[in-house]
């Protein structure tokens, strides 16, 4: 640019912040996720009851503001008295887990093999590609049924459940991504140098898919929140009396003419998780890697 | 064309191979299916007998030819809990489970639609807003959650539709709108970006610079060539519906294949659960077949390019 911005060279800061370009941050997203963390690491510091704690005596009490409220129970109690506050603070714990784990998983197995297909070409390209559309022909909740019904339900297998219907939207895109890198220069020289197969993949390939991994990891937040959330509604995720948002809606429909509240604040919970995690990958998309920005 | 057709006929069919046999493994991950007819305390060799006559004692392999060539002619075995075809007991429940996907996609279609053409028309309006916070909001919410907040509201509050069960209309309205909730945001983002491609196109200039009436323009000139986009991914759509019907179909105890698998599971009934499997797979690839179908038919070009 000119030569004022030549002669002082920008501090550390600066360029952290000209990187990512703090104009536009999704602020809000990023307090309520940053609370979803919080909430995750200190629950049991923060919420103001155990989450299991029956009180049959102050069951179906309505959230403060609706007539009837106890200011004992901000978001009122569910059938058996328990606070839902505090459920929906120690349901947290387990959406972030998931997430956390399940694109870990996913992520990382996708991003190899479609590093692999990508690279190799020919039949690998050919193999890899063809499972990825049997994997796709499978309805994801069909998979996670038939998943579920051969494991035991749990936190691992929703983890697991997820990785496996995941894995092959990561491959299809960095397989992408790997095709156009590998007709680079610095890629075929480094072929034609004799650098292994393994250094090319570590060095060259995987910092220039660092960034669509990034935002396609934050992409997927909210909808490992709702995958979660669905299976543990059906009965098929995470187990009592541990506590999850999907858990505590499949509970609340049984008595849903008695407590709206039940039903309303847990989904309030994962409507503004999924939203604050997607508006704020949508602008680490633009940020990064505005070339996705029809996904 | 036909070579086209043939290959891609030829991938579906090897998508539905795979699909089977991860179902075929996936099923064998569970243990012994004989602990689940017989009871514990059961006799060693009836139990060996039973294993026989399930074609147990043969290597999985040859368990899986037979399990395929069983599955061709429809055969899945009989249900465990239900003492009939296990096929036969999907199938019944297949007609109830399409109405719905095709109610389903009625809506988002008709709600993305408008929403899609007004957006483009009003770039940067008050429409185009309201659309992208409408469609960041489904985006958001689980498609069950939406469901329970309508029964809660029109069911319980109001009183003026059905909770659960299959009848009228009225009955499909509910889980019509909670399956075709969230595929409106990307429906509406497709109609929007052709329609704002197609606005942009000389065709539509030389129109405007004719007088031809605006509301001719966006709706006959403009938006006949914008719903090519969205026509040909319809079958994407469908089968979308097919997946999420399977936790609609749970809400409201709607009589469909999803409901009848997910019911299943718990029984741990093994035929019924790949049945309905297997079946929607199939679906699933017809539907994504059909769309490169109808690109051919649409799109002259492409039935020649390949």
């Amino acid at each position: 640019m000119s030569d004022s911005t030549a002669a002082t060279p920008p501090l550390p800061m600066p360029r952290l912040r000209a990187l990512l370009g703090l104009r536009g941050v999704p602020w809000l997203s990023l307090i309520i996720l940053g609370a979803l963390l919080v909430a995750a690491i200190a629950g049991e510091w923060l919420a103001p009851w155990d989450p299991n704690d029956i009180d049959l005596g102050a069951a179906f009490q309505p959230p403060v503001w609706a007539a009837g409220g106890d200011a004992a129970h901000l978001l009122g109690t569910d059938n058996l008295g328990r606070d839902i506050l505090s459920r929906i603070i120690a349901g947290s714990r387990v959406s972030v887990v998931v997430a956390l784990y399940a694109i870990a998983f996913s992520g990382s197995i996708g991003a190899l093999i479609g590093m692999l297909a990508g690279y190799f070409g020919g039949w690998v390209d050919t193999v890899i590609m063809r499972l990825v559309e049997i994997q796709s022909s499978i309805p994801a909740v069909a998979l996670a049924l038939i998943l579920a019904a051969a494991l035991e339900p749990g936190l691992d297998t929703v983890i697991i459940v997820i990785g496996l219907t995941y894995w092959s939207w990561y491959a299809r895109i960095i397989r992408g991504e790997v095709l156009s890198l590998k007709t680079r220069d610095y890629v075929a020289f480094a072929r034609v140098a004799g650098v292994s197969t393994a250094v090319i993949f570590r060095r060259h390939l995987l910092p220039n898919i660092m960034n669509t991994l990034l935002v396609l990891a934050t992409l997927q937040v909210g909808q490992v929140i709702i995958f979660e959330a669905s299976l543990s509604f059906l009965g098929l995720g995470i187990q009592q009396p541990d506590v999850s948002w999907g858990l505590m809606l499949s509970d609340a429909r049984q008595y849903i003419t008695n407590a709206w509240w039940a039903i309303t604040m847990p989904g309030l919970a994962i409507m503004l998780t999924c939203l604050s995690a997607n508006l704020f990958g949508d602008w680490l998309r633009d940020r990064l890697d505005p070339r996705m920005r029809q996904l | 064309m036909s070579g086209f057709l043939l290959r891609r006929l030829g991938h579906g069919l090897v998508s539905i191979l795979g699909a089977s046999l991860v179902i075929f493994i996936i099923s064998r991950l569970s243990g012994d299916p004989t602990a689940l007819l017989l009871p514990p305390d059961a006799p060693p060799d009836v139990i060996a007998a039973t294993r026989t006559e399930l074609g147990l004692d043969r290597p999985l392999w040859m368990q899986y030819l037979i399990f395929l060539a069983n599955a061709v002619t429809g055969d899945f075995g009989q249900s465990y809990r239900w003492q009939m075809p296990a096929l036969d007991l999907v199938l019944e429940r297949l007609p109830a489970t399409i109405e719905l996907a095709c109610a389903g996609l009625l809506f988002s279609v008709a709600l993305a639609v408008p929403l899609g053409v007004l957006s483009a028309v009003h770039r940067g309006g008050w429409i185009d807003r309201a659309g992208r916070v409408l469609a960041m909001l489904g985006q958001a919410m689980p498609n069950f959650w939406v469901g329970l907040l309508l029964i809660l509201v029109f069911s319980i509050q109001l009183g003026w539709l059905p909770a659960f069960g299959r009848g009228g209309i009225a009955n499909l309205i509910m889980p019509a709108i909670a399956l075709g909730w969230y595929p409106v945001a990307a429906q509406t983002r497709i109609v929007r970006s052709a329609m704002l491609d197609v606005l942009e196109s000389d065709h539509i200039r030389l129109s405007r610079a004719l007088g031809t009436p605006e509301r001719l323009i966006v709706w006959k000139y403009a938006f006949r060539n914008a719903a090519v986009p969205l026509l040909t991914m319809l079958g994407v759509y469908f089968a979308a519906m097919l997946g999420g019907a399977f936790i609609v179909e749970v809400i409201f105890a709607w009589p469909g294949i999803g409901r009848t698998v997910v019911e299943a599971v718990f029984s741990r009934d093994f035929p019924v659960v790949q049945a309905g499997v297997l079946l929607s797979s199939v679906l699933f690839v017809l539907s994504t077949l059909l769309v490169d179908l109808s690109y051919g038919l649409v799109d002259p070009r492409i039935r020649h390019e390949r």
